[in-house]
């Protein structure tokens, strides 16, 4: 317990939380651990998944991404455009959709690489482009998905959505990429110190495009998926689901230093994963809906005090933290 | 423990790939949660939102008859197909009712749900339904899919109330709950498709658009200017409204300028004065009355003339407009809608048919009824909506007077 | 503190740019600057604007415009101070609605009611700020994940308590704060009263941001280790700072409720709309570059911007993009500017001491708008 890692301590919350959840879903005479409720959750897990592990990379590399609602909303009308409900069209469809997500990442990374625009800045201004091609060119639902495809969104095994697992599929080929390639070692020194890095070598561009692509990639993959689900294209569905700040909130919660530089995709998943059992059972509970989001915004603060207040107390010895692979790395939890 | 991390990643990278090609053979099987209707979502391009047949038809309906008793107009209904609901009819009582909400995130939707809780307490009373579990998504389509699967699987329904947060996206949820095979009934928004027992809505937005944009253009001559100021794109019960009116406007010769505002009223007063600012404004219309007062009080502060104006009958806008005494309109999207699918959910389990599309009637307030819709208000916070027809039920007026929200 | 700074001031090496030259040339060099460009800005926009609309030149219309736009001024201030010291605060938008929704339920028709409601506003207004300040700075928090949360939490428990809408506008007399104006005036007609306390509070924060807490809040920003070392304590400062966004925020909120009445979406959107201003206004956001007027001037171009694009007649759907593509480029400008503007870098034979330590070199301060 007391060498617990960042990502231990977000598990060791979303356990709690299940606990708890559990404890709290029995108290309504139902069962957490039905099929149909951990469908639910996982369901609910996905979309989110998808958007937060993108955004962890994006933080890890010292940036954010605000256009994520909008590149997700846009994909989704996009390929439900394209696929026009024709399974032939399935597969150029997609293409379009990870394509165009890859060009709005690309210029999202150069903006703040090259520009040197605060991610901040540089993704609210191009979410809100985007958000106006939406509005000017969509009014309302667009396009709609074959039935091959929707059942991407509605197919389980046992009480696993497939999009679910392509999510963690996904997550785990990002943890593959940060921890065995030369691209993921370079994100983390530039999110860890970019002066540093760019004075050992590294062209500290290319891990900010890059991650900036990976995100909007992955939030085209959200998109898809809520078009698979929703069987048509939503100019607002993105939007709808406040998947900005939501994603950093996951990220964060998930023992992410927001400064960059520190942070891993698992202990994300584990955050993704408290929100959408927290949704679940206050879902369950009918708790208020304004209330829901006072106990978010209270949960949000207090789970990642619990971290804070962790990292605070192992200052002292910083250098057997996970993941601290270069003296770089050391420097993010500094700030 | 860098071999064991090598070891992680090469298991990580072989567990992704086996769930890749996994997923591949999974969506080849027939999923029967998925059977939705293959022919049903292949019509959309992009939508133009003006569709000639409805306005028509909502015309008509504006002046049709309405069945049943004029004082309880949230059980009137426009003669037409009728659903037979035999096979649900139960005499045991105590049905759960199931409740996907979009979300109660407007005044016109929390007035609403107030209502419908009161609604609720009376049919608990004499045991029809023994409870109603509500799932709120929050404006969120995805969410709402969720909701009712996770009631189709885990509800213990008798009964599935649905309000849609979007109509296509909504579509094949609705469709299962339908295959359960019991009763489902939508309101406000509709789904593309009748498998549910009714669907009860106000005659809808052409009929408000025709009511409002007739108003203005009988008040205003031809080449005067209207404001339009409308809440957000996209959600087509506020299109149609904004559709029918552009069209009216345009064929009298009004020149309208529509402006999205979020229903924020600085916005909407920062709209008017700029407007102001540029030339003189005769008229506004609104797709719905929330900040109809902003809009008002920036031709105060101009010091301007009042435009001919339509709002809602949203009790800010009513009182505004007997404060000011400008010429205006109050169009209603029957706010006491909220009451009737409970209503028919005890109908359903009753056995006596009900009305496969239930159009409930949809009438503006005039100047001459304004008075009567005030006085009965009185106490009411602003936002409230004067149809909200509640009057003969547990808790009033107290409940809605303290917007007690469940 | 202040001798340590004064200090530290005196021991500079070269002056800025800046700080050459006579007043004439002083003025151009200011206006090379991000913090100086956004007042050409803004005066090039009122041109434009008048230019499409030539209404808009009328001094009682311009006036009238200064007025509406006081609220988002006087909020950008209040940003400003948090950003300047390398914070967020996304609870803007929350505390405005706050503060709008407890004058119509406390205030209703009541004007006696209207000062102790107004002082209870205020103290609720510090209370927040204070909370968002400790939890960041003690429970280190980031800010960001602070304010979301206050803002989700305020937001919810607001409509919860009140049912999702207000019962009513309070008093005219309190709505005449917002909505009211000197009258009379010779040439501009009125002066709206939001325009005076706006004048009131600029001249308050440039004061503010002259005195050692100023300086020292911007050292923070730029580099908090250094701040601590000599002797401040920043959790204080910062903490301070997100009061001053907080009451900013309450005043806006004050002035809000009389210019539009009471909603529970007045103020919606004001969290990303005053951190837009602030960095139109050239300040670096990460904390450690900046002046207090020029994040006010920001507001105003931003509100100008607004009007120019109703004034052409752009469609209302593509206005957000045409907002998006400005802050990009404006910010991508900025950025530009204070390069060229800053002293010159330390070279880099200094920087290995640094390695182990950048955050408390000067030159690392000049890359966090890197680092959130």
């Amino acid at each position: 317990m007391k060498r617990l890692s960042s990502t231990g301590i977000v598990v060791t919350v979303l356990v709690l939380v299940v606990v708890v959840g559990a404890v709290l879903t029995a108290a309504e005479g139902r069962n957490f651990f039905s099929i149909g409720n951990i469908r639910s959750i996982l369901t609910l897990m996905s979309v989110l998944g998808f958007i937060a592990i993108g955004q962890t990379l994006v933080i890890l590399v010292g940036s954010l991404d605000l256009s994520v609602p909008y590149v997700a909303s846009l994909t989704s009308v996009l390929a439900g455009g394209v696929m026009a409900g024709q399974t032939g069209n399935v597969l150029p469809a997609v293409l379009v959709a990870l394509g165009v997500a890859a060009a709005i990442g690309l210029a999202n990374g150069l903006i703040v690489s090259r520009l040197g625009v605060h991610g901040f800045v540089a993704t609210l201004g191009t979410g809100l482009v985007i958000s106006g091609y939406l509005a000017t060119n969509y009014q309302g639902n667009h396009g709609s998905a074959p039935r091959s495809f929707r059942l991407v969104g509605a197919t389980q095994v046992g009480p696993v959505p497939v999009s679910w697992l392509i999510m963690v599929g996904c997550a785990l080929a990002a943890i593959w990429m940060l921890r065995r390639t030369r691209l993921g070692h370079h994100l983390y020194a530039v999110g860890g110190n970019p002066e540093i890095a760019r004075m050992s070598g590294i062209r500290t561009w290319v891990p900010v495009v890059a991650a900036h692509v990976l995100c909007s990639v992955l939030t085209a993959l959200a998109g898809l998926l809520l078009l698979a689900r929703l069987s048509v294209g939503s100019p607002t569905i993105g939007s709808q689901g406040g998947y900005d700040l939501m994603s950093i909130a996951a990220v964060v919660l998930g023992g992410t230093l927001l400064a960059g530089g520190k942070g891993n995709v698992a202990g994300t998943l584990a955050g993704v994963a408290i929100f959408a059992v927290l949704d679940n059972v206050m879902g369950v509970m009918q708790v208020n809906p304004f209330l829901r989001d006072v106990i978010r915004g209270v949960v949000i603060v207090a789970a990642v005090a619990v971290y804070a207040r962790r990292e605070i107390d192992r200052r002292p010895a910083p250098f057997d933290r996970p993941g601290a692979r270069t003296p770089s790395l050391q420097e993010a939890s500094q700030s | 423990m860098r071999s064991r991390t090598l070891k992680g990643a090469v298991v990580a990278s072989a567990a992704a790939l086996a769930l890749l090609t996994s997923c591949s053979t999974d969506s080849s099987l027939d999923d029967p949660d998925a059977a939705g209707d293959p022919g049903g979502g292949e019509s959309s391009s992009s939508e133009e939102w003006f569709v000639q047949a409805d306005f028509d038809e909502q015309m008509e309906q504006m002046d049709a008859t309405f069945e049943g008793d004029e004082s309880e107009p949230w059980l009137q209904y426009i003669d037409g197909d009728m659903t037979d609901t035999s096979e649900f009819a139960d005499d045991a009582g105590g049905k759960k009712v199931c409740f996907a909400n979009a979300s109660i995130s407007n005044p016109w939707r929390q007035t609403g749900w107030i209502t419908m809780n009161q609604q609720l307490e009376v049919l608990q009373e004499s045991g029809v339904v023994s409870e109603m579990e509500t799932r709120d998504a929050q404006d969120d389509d995805n969410t709402q899919i969720d909701d009712i699967d996770y009631f189709i699987s885990e509800g213990n329904c008798d009964a599935f109330i649905i309000s849609p947060n979007s109509t296509a996206a909504l579509t094949p949820a609705v469709e299962r709950a339908c295959e359960t095979g019991k009763p489902v009934v939508v309101f406000d928004r509709g789904v593309e498709t009748d498998c549910a027992t009714t669907f009860i809505h106000p005659i809808g937005g052409y009929a408000w658009g025709i009511a409002t944009a007739n108003f203005l253009s009988e008040n205003l001559s031809e080449g005067d200017k209207v404001v339009a100021l409308r809440i957000l794109p996209g959600v087509d019960v506020l299109e149609t409204r904004w559709a029918a009116a552009e069209k009216i406007f345009e064929e009298n010769g009004i020149e309208a300028v529509d402006y999205f505002t979020g229903a924020d009223p600085a916005e909407i007063k920062k709209i008017i004065t700029d407007e102001l600012a540029g030339g003189e404004v005769q008229g506004v219309w609104m797709d719905a009355g929330d900040g109809a007062v902003a809009a008002i009080e920036a031709f105060e502060d101009a010091g301007v003339d009042y435009p001919v104006m339509t709002g809602e009958d949203e009790m800010s806008f009513l009182r505004k407009w007997e404060d000011t005494g400008l010429n205006g309109l109050a169009p209603v999207y029957s706010n006491f809608q909220w009451r009737t699918p409970l209503l028919a959910v005890e109908k359903i389990f009753a056995g006596e048919e009900v009305p496969a599309e239930w159009v409930l009637p949809q009438v503006p307030i005039t100047e001459g009824e304004r008075a009567d819709y005030l006085a009965a208000n009185e106490g009411m916070p602003d936002g409230h909506y004067a149809k909200f027809g509640g009057e003969d039920l547990p808790g009033y007026p107290e409940v809605w007077q303290d917007r007690v929200i469940p | 503190m202040t001798d340590v700074l004064r200090t530290l001031a005196a021991d500079r090496r070269e002056p800025l740019p800046a700080h050459v030259g006579g007043p004439g040339a002083r003025l151009l060099a200011a206006a090379g600057t991000p913090g100086g460009f956004v007042f050409v800005l803004v005066g090039a926009l009122i041109v434009a604007t008048a230019l499409a609309n030539p209404n808009f030149a009328d001094p009682g219309v311009l006036i009238r415009f200064l007025g509406r736009t006081a609220p988002i001024a006087i909020a950008a201030m209040g940003q400003y101070f948090v950003i300047v010291s390398g914070e967020f605060d996304l609870s803007m938008a929350a505390v405005v609605t706050t503060q709008v929704v407890m004058a119509g339920n406390l205030i209703g028709d009541d004007s006696s009611r209207i000062l102790p409601v107004m002082v209870l506003m205020l103290l609720v207004g510090a209370l927040i700020g204070l909370v968002n300040g400790l939890a960041t700075t003690l429970l280190k928090v980031p800010s960001f994940i602070v304010t979301l949360g206050t803002m989700l939490a305020l937001g919810g428990l607001v409509r919860y308590l009140t049912g999702g809408a207000a019962t009513g506008n309070p008093v005219d007399e309190f709505r005449q704060i917002g909505r009211g104006a000197v009258e009379g005036v010779p040439v501009v007609d009125v002066i709206p009263y939001p325009l005076v306390i706006f004048a009131v509070l600029a001249v308050a924060a440039s004061w503010l941001s002259r005195r050692p807490y100023g300086r020292s809040l911007v050292a923070a920003g730029d580099n908090p280790a250094a701040t601590a070392v000599s002797g401040s304590s920043v959790w204080w400062l910062k903490t301070r700072a997100f009061i001053l966004s907080s009451l900013s925020a309450t005043v806006a909120g004050i002035i809000l409720v009389g210019y539009a009445g009471v909603h529970p979406s007045v103020g919606q959107g004001y969290e990303f709309t005053a951190i837009t201003a602030v960095v139109l206004g050239g300040v670096l956001l990460g904390g450690g570059r900046g002046w207090v007027l020029s994040a006010a001037a920001g507001a105003f171009a931003l509100e100008l911007l607004f009007t120019l694009l109703t004034a052409l007649e752009v469609a209302s759907t593509w206005r957000d993009t045409v907002q998006g593509l400005i802050i990009i480029v404006a910010v991508a400008a900025a950025g530009r500017a204070w390069q060229a503007g800053r002293r010159p870098r330390r070279t880099p034979s200094q920087s290995p001491q640094a390695l182990g330590r950048t955050t408390t070199t000067p030159a690392a301060g000049t890359d966090k708008r890197e680092n959130t």
